[in-house]
């Protein structure tokens, strides 16, 4: 065990936990911030995506220890005043069935348009690709992207 | 208007009413502490709350401010039918939708009936009492308000949740009735809205949870938290027909942050943990309790468990020899026969003949398996995702040795059901860790644990036989099925009744892996091979496909052979004319293929058009179009979105999923095996086009998933110009290599 000190959604916050502990269970058991969730384990469905100093991470795949110190933002804190564009889009377009893969996806949607304010069809699919969504609702999330992008 | 008797609900009515104690209810203060953060939300957003709620039924409580609650009863698996089912209740209730509130209900047999979410049955066998739950608390407020004013209830018109007086001028607001109304008797008669008065059903609606959904609330079985609560994780045998023996037990416990280590049995006593005695492969669980989810995960990594096997470890080879040969078994009693099959086919001009093969699915979820139970001395609490929560409750009551009535089953929203949550063997399980414990615990399972021990879809095959006389009218048909636990065909479903000789039989192979439902059973697998054969048919007969259909639908309507034929022609043929003119089926576009297909089940008729064009070598579904008949649709926004899903759904388990075995082992265990449709695969357009016919609804969560194989499978073909007869189709593929 040992102390972390993590920068989650603005707040400075200290963590006794096991360095190799994925930071997805730090944020979801140990800072009860739930939004964040376990889909796969491996990185390879998305659900657990937070941003880390900006960028769009696996949070299920980071340890606890190599986010330390670094600015970390979950669904929780996304909208700093309000809901953010993707969240009030999502809400548009009535984007969710069951929900569960939607927090992962709204963040590394936030993420995307970020670094490319104006993204065409094909990136958008391409850069939502690690993203699963098993009730299938992708073609609502390409609509949704595309008008958080011209509402940021 | 339609006057309609109570007698259907009014019991349970009554009951409620009683137990409330004077008509005034605080009553659901333990569910709303279930999720306080998204009830204030709410209310802070969006409505002002009222200092006092007043519980008119088991469906609904109105606050002195006219706020209103509606109960959702129905298991919500993202179907969302938490919107739908409250919006049937508020419009014959005639209230503001922006005055209302929705809560999930808890598990309640005397406030509500069939609290299910299986067989897209939700809207269809709730939609009568859902109207009258409306309409009789509509019918008590009136009551109330002429009681008020001192005027004849007769003279009073009501209009989103105002009751008017219009010959004095006088009004009165709902919140100002409601202590009033929850006193008066139930009504034995009500009054039913006509349909073309509706104003809330059939106006899209957004998704009552969205705001929660998008902001990371607490929803869901795996965020539920309590004071004191353990964390449990299960280690399930490697393989189907093996059990566990012994496992480092000593080792286990002794590691940080474990509480106890055990192995559990989740067995009534029959097998049966729930629904139904499907899934009872690994009753047996070596169990991990302790206060951290990373640290169970380490601990289950450390885990060194003697196995022992006591079953067949069977392979995926097994299977395909086992489908195939019983397969080929003599023809036995058919489960349906017309006219003489035999004779038909000896004397038809031209006989074709396919095979057609799907694998085993997993539902996959993303949201694995889990469940809260905190089990007492003399009742117990459980709380997570279940399609079945009655059955679940039986089940515990057996397991843990308490009254039915002392165990109180409440329903999360659910990460995706899919027919999984059906079988509540996790339930079963969190209950009987939590009994041993005597403490609250959230079990959870793995991603690999929930793939790894599922109730998956079965492995089927089915041969297709048809035979076409010399003008090519489609005189005899054959059609023969087998899977595990169960055939394919509906032997009554078309195209039985629109030929003179038929031949339908289903066989059973068995297996020790186990299976159940997963999104529309059966159909999921005959609709695509069904589809896919008429096209061949319809080639082979030199007809347009759609126009080859329209002739059988016109057979089976006009002059139909056989009298339990499960499906109405014209409904069926509806569909596919509508497609055919919304996608202006003949046009040629360049560089894009079609594919169409019809389909009838649970309830409701879907027919559907695709269009693939081959970029970059590579097949690309670019748009399907969907007529759907429904009857009266809902809710549009959340309708259109099923049907999405559904569409989606069933291209990327026809392209790309399966499950195989060796020696009884999975050998996908997560999503880097096993592959699920991703945004780049899925198509870039679906259009839904409804009947608007006023029929009393049906179902939307399955019936537009089997037709869209069929139909891509027909659009691959005309791509690609070779045939795909055996799932996933991306494996039959050169080009996707």
């Amino acid at each position: 065990m040992a102390v972390f000190n993590l920068n989650i959604n603005g707040k400075q916050q200290q963590f006794d936990v096991d360095p190799d502990t994925p930071l997805l269970w730090v944020l979801r058991d140990h800072a009860k911030l739930v939004g964040t969730k376990y889909g796969c384990g491996i990185g390879q469905c998305g659900a657990c995506t937070v941003h880390v100093n900006g960028g769009a991470m696996r949070s299920c795949s980071l340890p606890v220890s190599a986010a330390a110190d670094k600015k970390i933002t979950t669904i929780e804190g996304l909208g700093e005043k309000g809901l953010h564009a993707v969240q009030k889009a999502w809400l548009e377009h009535d984007v969710a069935q069951c929900g569960y893969c939607q927090a992962g996806q709204i963040m590394n949607a936030a993420a995307l348009l970020d670094r490319n304010p104006n993204p065409k069809d094909e990136e958008i699919a391409a850069a939502m690709d690690g993203n699963i969504c098993r009730c299938g609702t992708y073609i609502r999330i390409k609509a949704a992207v595309k008008t958080a992008a011209e509402n940021l | 208007m339609t006057k309609i008797k109570t007698s259907f609900n009014r019991r349970s009515f009554l009951k409620v009413s009683a137990a409330a104690g004077g008509g005034m209810a605080i009553g659901f203060s333990w569910l709303v502490s279930c999720t306080p953060q998204s009830q204030e939300d709410v209310l802070a957003n969006t409505i002002t709350p009222p200092d006092e709620w007043f519980k008119i039924n088991g469906f609904l409580k109105i606050g002195d401010n006219g706020v209103t609650t509606i109960m959702s009863p129905n298991p919500e698996i993202g179907q969302n039918v938490k919107t739908a089912m409250p919006m049937i209740v508020a419009e014959e209730l005639d209230i503001d939708w922006a005055n209302v509130i929705v809560e999930q209900a808890p598990l309640n047999t005397q406030a509500f009936r069939r609290q299910i979410a299986g067989g897209s049955q939700s809207i269809r066998q709730s939609w009568e009492g859902l109207r009258m739950a409306g309409a009789t608390a509509k019918a008590m407020l009136v009551s109330a308000a002429a009681q008020q004013m001192e005027v004849p209830a007769e003279e009073l018109s009501v209009s989103k949740g105002k009751i008017t007086h219009e010959a004095s001028g006088k009004s009165l607001g709902y919140g100002e009735v409601a202590s009033l109304a929850a006193s008066m008797e139930v009504p034995e008669e009500v009054e039913l809205k006509n349909p073309k008065d509706f104003t809330i059903i059939g106006t899209p609606t957004k998704n009552v949870d969205g705001l929660d959904i998008v902001t990371g609330k607490p929803l869901f079985g795996l965020d539920v938290d309590r004071e004191g609560m353990l964390l449990a994780m299960i280690e399930h045998p490697p393989a189907f027909g093996m059990k566990a023996k012994s496992f480092n037990e000593a080792e286990i416990k002794a590691m940080p942050g474990v509480k106890d280590a055990f192995i559990v049995s989740s067995d009534p006593g029959e097998g049966n943990r729930g629904w139904t005695y499907a899934n009872n492969a690994f009753p047996q669980l070596v169990t991990i309790v302790g206060e951290t989810t990373w640290q169970l995960m380490k601990a289950k990594k450390a885990l060194k468990v003697e196995w022992e096997t006591f079953g067949t470890l069977e392979s995926t080879a097994d299977h395909e020899i086992s489908l195939e040969k019983t397969l080929g078994l003599p023809i036995e009693e058919p489960d349906r026969k017309d006219g003489d099959p035999n004779a038909a086919f000896a004397s038809a001009a031209q006989v074709i003949e396919r095979t057609y093969q799907a694998p085993f699915l997993a539902h996959n979820t993303m949201e694995p398996m889990n469940f809260f139970a905190h089990v007492m001395e003399d009742k117990a609490e459980l709380e997570g995702p279940i399609q079945t929560p009655e059955p679940l409750r039986e089940a515990a009551s057996k397991l843990l040795g308490l009254p039915a009535e002392n165990i109180h089953v409440m329903m999360t929203r659910m990460g995706g059901g899919f027919g999984r949550r059906l079988y509540g063997n996790f339930g079963m399980e969190a209950a009987a860790i939590s009994q041993r414990m005597k403490a609250p615990i959230k079990l959870i399972y793995t991603r690999e644990d929930d793939m790894t021990q599922g109730t998956y879809r079965p492995d089927y095959k089915v041969t297709y036989r048809a035979g076409l006389d010399e003008n090519n009218q489609l005189v005899a048909f054959e059609v023969k099925g087998v899977g595990t636990d169960g055939g394919p065909i509906f032997a009554d479903r078309f195209p039985a009744g629109a030929v003179d000789n038929y031949h339908a039989e289903n066989r059973t192979k068995e297996s020790s892996i186990s299976t159940g439902a997963w999104r529309a059973p059966r159909s999921n697998f005959i609709a695509g091979a069904e589809q896919a054969f008429l096209d061949e048919v319809a080639e082979a007969a030199g007809k347009d496909p759609i126009e080859f259909r329209l002739e059988l639908f016109d057979r089976a309507q006009n002059n139909p052979v056989g009298e339990d034929n499960d499906y109405d022609a014209a409904r069926y043929a509806g569909v596919l004319k509508l497609v055919k003119e919304k996608a202006n089926w003949g046009t040629e576009t360049p560089g894009i293929y079609r594919g169409v297909a019809a389909y009838y089940c649970h309830n409701s008729y879907v027919a559907q058009v695709v269009d693939v064009a081959i970029e970059n070598d590579v097949p690309k579904v670019k748009k399907v179009w969907c007529a759907v008949d429904c009857g009266i649709v809902v809710n549009p926004e959340g309708a259109i979105n099923q049907i999405e899903g559904g569409i989606i759904d069933g291209i990327g388990h026809a392209m790309y999923s399966g499950l195989t075995f060796n020696e009884g082992r999975p050998e996908q265990s997560n999503f880097d095996k096993y592959r699920l449709i991703r945004h780049t695969e899925a198509p870039e357009a679906i259009e839904a086009f409804f009947v608007d016919n006023g029929i009393n609804p049906t179902g939307l969560g399955e019936p537009s998933l089997p037709p869209v194989i069929g139909a891509l499978a027909n659009a691959l073909a005309n791509a690609t110009g070779k045939r795909y007869y055996k799932q996933p189709f991306v494996q039959e593929m050169e080009v996707l290599g």
